[in-house]
């Protein structure tokens, strides 16, 4: 049964120290900028966070970042002309990096939702990201083993809910919210709105409820900044 | 307008020339995704009536062209985070289905930029491997071996003149034995069992392009194939 709650700071309320953190968002698009602002203001740290990236500017995951609450990164894009945060913390030696091509990124956030104990993917065969993996040729072609993507928490920005936590999303501000939603054990949504239950047509809900624990509104959300320059 | 090939006194394609020459070769109504930078360019150069559909792999099928002023919504970007636009019957879907769409096999031409291309077609596009440089992938390894075929965008040599079609990538590798063909400045290569032809030379001739790599190459400039 889905939570809505008053305000942010309730929402992020329990995540403990050296959790395991989703937080959705492909760069700037989908970021859950005020989960962030609060789970950077309830002061959890030692955080293992899972993006496709590492930050943008200065908002949102970059500032939780800067803040020194991320210990590892879990992601397919680290390095963009902004990520500066990121990239200091990672040269200083005080984060460490996953670097995970990102389409096993999203497979193993998948497997975890979907309860698959491990998948055989031909993504990265042949290269430094699969050294040390488990190989395997099938039908005279090469794949590598990778294994789900679990996480405590996920943070997700979704366009609107109903009350029973069933979710809408904007354009490619989807990305991994859906995913991200189903592979953790608890889920946060903000969304613009929540409407009563049935407003929403069946048939174009994205993440059905049951994947969802808590929702917050945020009318208007920040939009994280604008990206300084291109990357992946 | 022709363009020096660094460190010779060859003049091949200009970028824009060439992203001319990769929109041709694309089959009507194709499903295709370009690769951030050199290969976006091609986008320019695919009128409506080719009926190509664009994929982009942040969840976006039937991208259009670059937003600019009121319609920039920052909830509708390309891979490269730039602000774009939808055409009509676009359509949206999370991260795993992008990914499965393109490991699945069902795009049919991906256009990729390249550090370099093997003899054999090892693609490494994604890391110097420098010390101290943090390395970033994003999609390029699902990109390399998931499209039906792999098409790789680049200048023959490097700024410093260094040809990047090469006997061995010293690169790290992004994906093996993926590339079929390379749409460089000076020519295009088809990479298969038979090893690098020369399908197009722009500005040099064989034997000028022979004697500046280390690959061995056919010559299919007369085969109307």
């Amino acid at each position: 049964m889905v939570g809505i709650l008053e305000n942010l700071t309730e929402a992020v309320a329990g995540i403990p120290d050296s959790a395991t953190v989703m937080i959705g968002g492909f760069g700037p698009a989908g970021q859950p900028v005020e989960l962030i602002d609060a789970l950077v203001g309830s002061g959890a740290t030692d955080l293992t966070v899972v993006n496709n990236n590492a930050g943008n500017g200065d908002m949102g995951l970059a500032g939780l970042i800067r803040a020194g609450r991320v210990c590892k990164m879990v992601c397919s894009f680290p390095r963009q002309p902004d990520s500066w945060h990121f990239d200091k913390k990672y040269r200083d030696g005080e984060i460490e990096l996953e670097l995970v091509p990102q389409g096993n990124l999203a497979e193993r956030i998948r497997a975890a939702a979907a309860g698959i104990g491990a998948f055989y993917t031909p993504t990265g065969y042949g290269t430094p990201l699969a050294e040390g993996k488990e190989v395997r040729e099938i039908n005279g072609r090469h794949y590598v083993l990778e294994y789900p993507l679990r996480a405590d928490y996920a943070l997700v920005k979704a366009h609107r809910a109903d009350e029973l936590g069933n979710l809408v999303y904007r354009k490619t501000a989807r990305n991994f919210g859906p995913i991200m939603a189903a592979a953790a054990t608890t889920t946060i949504v903000q969304v613009e709105d929540v409407v009563l239950a049935g407003a929403l047509d069946p048939e174009i809900i994205v993440t059905p409820c049951i994947y969802v624990d808590r929702l917050v509104r945020v009318p208007v959300p920040a939009q994280a900044p604008e990206p300084a320059g291109a990357g992946q | 307008m022709n363009t020096r090939a660094a460190g010779t006194t060859l003049r091949g394609l200009s970028k824009d020339d060439l992203a001319a020459r990769v929109a041709r070769d694309i089959p009507r109504g194709a499903f295709v995704n370009l690769g951030i930078g050199l290969p976006t360019r091609i986008s320019n150069h695919l009128t409506p009536d080719s009926e190509v559909m664009l994929h982009t792999e942040n969840g976006m099928l039937g991208m259009g062209p670059e937003a600019h002023g009121a319609a920039t919504d920052l909830d509708l970007i390309n891979a490269g985070k730039i602000p774009v636009t939808e055409l009509p019957g676009a359509s949206y879907f999370h991260h795993a289905d992008s990914f499965a769409m393109m490991r699945g096999g069902h795009l049919d031409v991906c256009v990729l930029g390249a550090y370099q291309v093997s003899a054999r077609g090892d693609l490494a596009n994604w890391h110097t491997g420098r010390p101290g440089d943090i390395p970033a992938v994003g999609g390029a390894m699902d990109l390399a071996l998931g499209a039906k075929e792999t098409f790789v965008m680049m200048n023959l040599l490097s700024r410093e003149g260094v040809p990047k079609l090469v006997p061995e990538c010293t690169y790290p590798l992004t994906g093996v034995g993926c590339v079929s063909r390379v749409y460089t400045d000076l020519t295009v290569f088809l990479i298969g069992d038979e090893g690098v032809a020369v399908r197009d030379l722009f500005g040099c001739t064989f034997d000028e392009l022979a004697g500046l790599l280390e690959v061995p190459l056919l010559d299919w400039t007369g085969d109307p194939g």
